[in-house]
């Protein structure tokens, strides 16, 4: 069994290069999603066992998401990652504050994520 | 990822759709010049260079990402108000979208040239440098607005500089409450959000993390009014959503004062009127207990007060947005507060020392004040996606291909038909049947593929119309003009291929219309017309063709001088020029070689390589024509044909060789004898019901054998104004043709457009209409 992670980000070819990027880790099946909207009609309906989110997305921001993840029963435990661009600290400490577990700045490398994957997924 | 030539592909594809939906918001903004901004569209033109940094990032197309980040940068200043959005910080941005562009073409290319990196780093560096911060407010505005920090703690820092500005303003804040069955909320949101756009601004919309029962979810909305409650309340009947006023403390007098020198008179008016009860009373009063005690003193004298309801506090307890005392839900019919009057809320657990005061505005000023302005009450979200994209290629592979399988039914056709007649055996023509009836099905199901990918390759002419608006206030701004700048039909379809061909012709003809059609603001005055001169880009569908017209109020052409200059040239004999009339005089222009650079500011300036706008339109199969009267102003109208693709077609014979018509341009046909031909002025024509009608026999043209016959079959054909009849020997039918271009040196023969075949492998011409028109009335002149 694949464990599923959640990948919301507005930009296509950013979700994609991401996807392929979780994908390529195996056992891990992506989900995406390009709204906070849709994400939060996702959540109910899986078992994500990890949500990357980017911040700046037009519906709800990524802040929202996680704020509403964590303080969601259901959700709580599920690890969060941030993906942020240079240059906006603050809606990086603040995802951190509201219990990301880690930020990832575009452009990032993909041994990065992998490795993050890797640890949070406690695959071998 | 492999960054092949797929994902540069699908990298190029989104980088347009960003671009673009830049470049119409940008437009926006430079339409409304000198009105302040509508944050929406600042934030929405941030978040367009957000996603092309992280998209150009991620494919390693460095040049554009950096250009992107210092973009990003200064919009992030603009959006936050930490710059002015003034003319220099707008050109800036504007000069930044065409650097895109560029870049973005050398990157489809896989080109990298150095002037463009040269020219992205300049003006990277510029974008860093412009203009400095405005002063920044002593007191932060924010901690006057009581909100739980938990809720501030979810806000981005866009967000929190919008819930600033408001506070700032003195807008009445809201928080607006509403639940949604999770399977559709978003749809419910969409709804909310509609009615409370041309209300306010929606701040941020938050989802409660307490679940809003067992399929439901609830979201607050922070929301700035721009209007009165009475008005937002009757804006929100029938939906869901519970208003409660969020409490902002009112300014202390020293920031009060900054704010009356820093905000619009009106909003400062306002403020003032708040404040000033107050100031009597207490002065400096720094912290809450001070400041709340003169605000009651003054505020129940002046203002109704407003008991508080107690429902507030279950409302607020799940998190999201929970300052509990701070919230005072009001219900929809609980308020009395009338427009115009500060209005003060009590709220349920605090008492008297803990008065707040929300202002309202006043009713009559709310356009004024309000910042954004909504001019059609737009409703829907804006997405970065609203079009589709097909790569042409892939369109035309599949166009292709159902020409193929048009030439198979014809070929099923054919075969159906002859095993009906000639069939022998019952068998066989039974079999005919069969087949006629599968025909009949195949040419249905190709007709509805063909007309789902012809409009798959339908896009707006305002893509390109847009495009030309950004350029017109450069151009005018170049020639000293003062220009209105006014579009219509942009709703108008035309082939893609087509709409991405006329934007050079067009370009070409607004400059025209800019440097030379329309006369200096002075001129203007001088003549008594109004300082600002209109230039005008409309497109209008007619039938198969969509007429596009460029028109300026200017001085008009000098038929005159275009006539003294077609005879100094030579491009006209004296008797020929005689003989002319005005039209004719004025089609002149378009002749090559009619203009020099030399000529254009004599002639008011017309002429700049009209032949090229010419050739470029009969490369499309289309005409152009033009309209002046002097002192009124000159139009150009260009016809084109709605697509190139696929088109149906008359087959004719002419000593006994077959071409192809487009049908789209012909209008009738006749049958005539040889004694109707009558010749007027050494040119044949045709009475067609008491008009004259330019006559041209097709052998003639194309130095075939005339073959004497007793009566000719004339094919009508017409573009926009210009007809003319062609006659043939003999008419063949109708059927669908996909053109394909003559190569080398078959290409420059006049009167040909391309080659087809008509299914029975039999490849035929097929007619250049446009040409023909033109050629019909210049070879009738070289004879004369």
């Amino acid at each position: 069994m694949r464990v599923k992670v959640l990948i919301v980000e507005d930009s296509k070819a950013s979700r994609e290069y991401i996807a392929a990027m979780v994908e390529g880790v195996e056992g891990i099946e992506a989900v995406v999603t390009s709204s906070g909207f849709e994400a939060l009609k996702l959540l109910p309906r899986h078992r994500f066992e990890l949500i990357i989110t980017d911040i700046n997305m037009p519906d709800i921001n990524g802040l929202e998401l996680i704020n509403f993840v964590k303080k969601n029963p259901n959700y709580r435990d599920v690890p969060l990652f941030i993906i942020t661009t240079e240059g906006r600290e603050q809606d990086r400490d603040r995802g951190l504050a509201l219990g990301a577990a880690e930020y990832l700045v575009k452009p990032f490398e993909p041994g990065s994520l992998e490795e993050l994957l890797r640890r949070y997924l406690k695959l071998p | 990822m492999n960054p092949g030539s797929k994902a540069l592909a699908e990298f190029v594809a989104e980088a347009t759709e960003i671009l673009d939906a830049l470049g119409k918001d940008l437009l926006v903004l430079d339409e409304r010049r000198g009105q302040e901004a509508d944050p929406d569209l600042v934030n929405g033109i941030f978040r367009a260079a957000h996603s092309l940094k992280g998209l150009s990032g991620l494919f390693g197309q460095e040049r554009i990402s950096r250009l992107a980040h210092g973009t990003e940068e200064l919009l992030d200043r603009l959006r936050l108000g930490k710059l002015r959005l003034d003319d220099t910080a707008l050109d800036s941005l504007i000069e930044a979208l065409d650097a895109f562009q560029a870049l973005l073409a050398e990157a489809a290319r896989g080109a990298e040239s150095e002037p463009l990196t040269r020219r992205v780093e300049e003006m990277t560096a510029r974008l860093a440098q412009l203009g400095s911060p405005p002063a920044s407010a002593e007191e932060d505005p924010l901690d006057r607005l009581e909100l739980d920090p938990q809720v501030r703690s979810v806000f981005t820092e866009y967000e929190e500089h919008r819930l600033r500005e408001n506070v700032r303003r003195g807008v009445s804040l809201w928080r607006v409450r509403a639940a949604f069955d999770l399977s559709d909320f978003d749809k419910g949101l969409a709804e909310l959000n509609a009615r409370l756009k041309p209300l306010g601004e929606v701040i941020s919309t938050l989802p409660s993390a307490r679940p809003g029962g067992a399929h439901g979810i609830a979201f607050d909305l922070i929301f700035g009014a721009q209007t009165t409650t009475e008005q937002l309340e009757a804006g929100l009947q029938g939906t869901p959503a519970e208003l409660s006023p969020l409490v902002v403390q009112p300014a202390t007098h020293a920031a009060a004062q900054a704010l009356v020198r820093a905000a619009e008179p009106v909003t400062a008016a306002a403020l003032t009127r708040v404040d000033s009860p107050a100031a009597p009373a207490k002065k400096g009063g720094k912290k809450k207990g001070g400041r709340a005690a003169s605000a009651s003193t003054a505020a129940p004298a002046q203002q109704p007060l407003l008991p508080a309801s107690t429902e507030g506090g279950e409302s607020t307890s799940d998190g999201a947005v929970a300052p509990g005392d701070a919230l005072v839900p009001v219900s929809a019919s609980g308020l009395q507060a009338s427009g115009g009057t500060p209005v003060t809320y009590l709220p349920g657990t605090g008492v008297a020392q803990r008065v707040r005061t929300v202002v309202t505005e006043a009713p009559g000023t709310s356009t004024v004040v309000a910042s954004p302005v909504r001019p059609d009450g737009d409703t829907s979200l804006r997405s970065l996606t609203q079009t589709v994209r097909v790569d042409i290629g892939k369109l035309d592979g599949l166009i292709n291909m159902v020409g193929e399988l048009l030439l198979i039914k014809a070929n099923l056709q054919r075969l159906a038909e002859s095993a009906r007649q000639d069939g022998a055996v019952a068998l066989s023509k039974l079999f005919g049947q069969e087949l006629a009836r599968e025909t009949r099905g195949l040419e249905r199901k190709l007709e509805a593929l063909q007309e789902g990918l012809l409009e798959a390759r339908m896009v707006p002419v305002g893509q390109v119309f847009d495009k030309l608006a950004r350029l017109v206030r450069r151009i005018a701004r170049e020639a000293g003009k003062e220009i209105e700048f006014v579009i219509g039909g942009g709703e108008v379809e035309l082939d893609k291929l087509i709409v991405e061909e006329l934007s050079d012709p067009l370009m070409h003809l607004i400059r025209n219309a800019i440097d030379h059609g329309v006369e200096s603001p002075e001129a203007r005055l001088a003549a008594g017309k109004p300082r600002r001169a209109v230039v005008a880009l409309r497109a209008e569908q007619k039938g198969n063709h969509v007429v596009i017209e460029v028109s300026d109020d200017g001085a008009g052409i000098d038929e005159q001088r275009v006539r003294e200059v077609a005879l100094t040239r030579g491009l006209i004999t004296f008797a020929q020029a005689q003989e002319m009339s005005r039209r004719e005089l004025l089609n002149l222009i378009f002749l090559p070689g009619f203009s020099t650079a030399r000529s254009v500011s004599e002639l008011s300036g017309r002429g700049v390589g009209l032949d090229v706008v010419k050739n470029n339109l009969g490369n499309l199969s289309g005409i152009i024509d033009v309209w002046s009267e002097r002192g009124k102003g000159t139009a150009f109208h260009l016809t084109l044909p709605v697509t190139l693709a696929i088109i149906r077609a008359l087959v004719v014979g002419v000593s006994g060789r077959t071409y192809a018509v487009p049908l789209n341009s012909v209008l009738e046909i006749l049958s005539v004898q040889p004694r109707d031909i009558r010749t007027v002025e050494r040119r044949e024509v045709l009475d067609l019901r008491g008009q004259t009608l330019p006559f041209m026999r097709l052998a003639r043209m194309f130095a075939l054998p005339e073959r004497p016959v007793n009566r000719y079959f004339v094919v009508v054909v017409g573009l926009a104004q210009e007809r003319l009849g062609i006659a043939v020997d003999e008419l063949h039918g109708q059927q669908d043709i996909v053109t394909k271009p003559l190569g080398g040196r078959l290409q420059s023969i006049r009167g040909i457009s391309g080659a087809t075949d008509l299914g029975n492998r039999r490849t035929v011409l097929v007619l250049d209409v446009a040409a023909l028109l033109e050629e019909g009335m210049a070879l009738e002149r070289r004879r004369a």
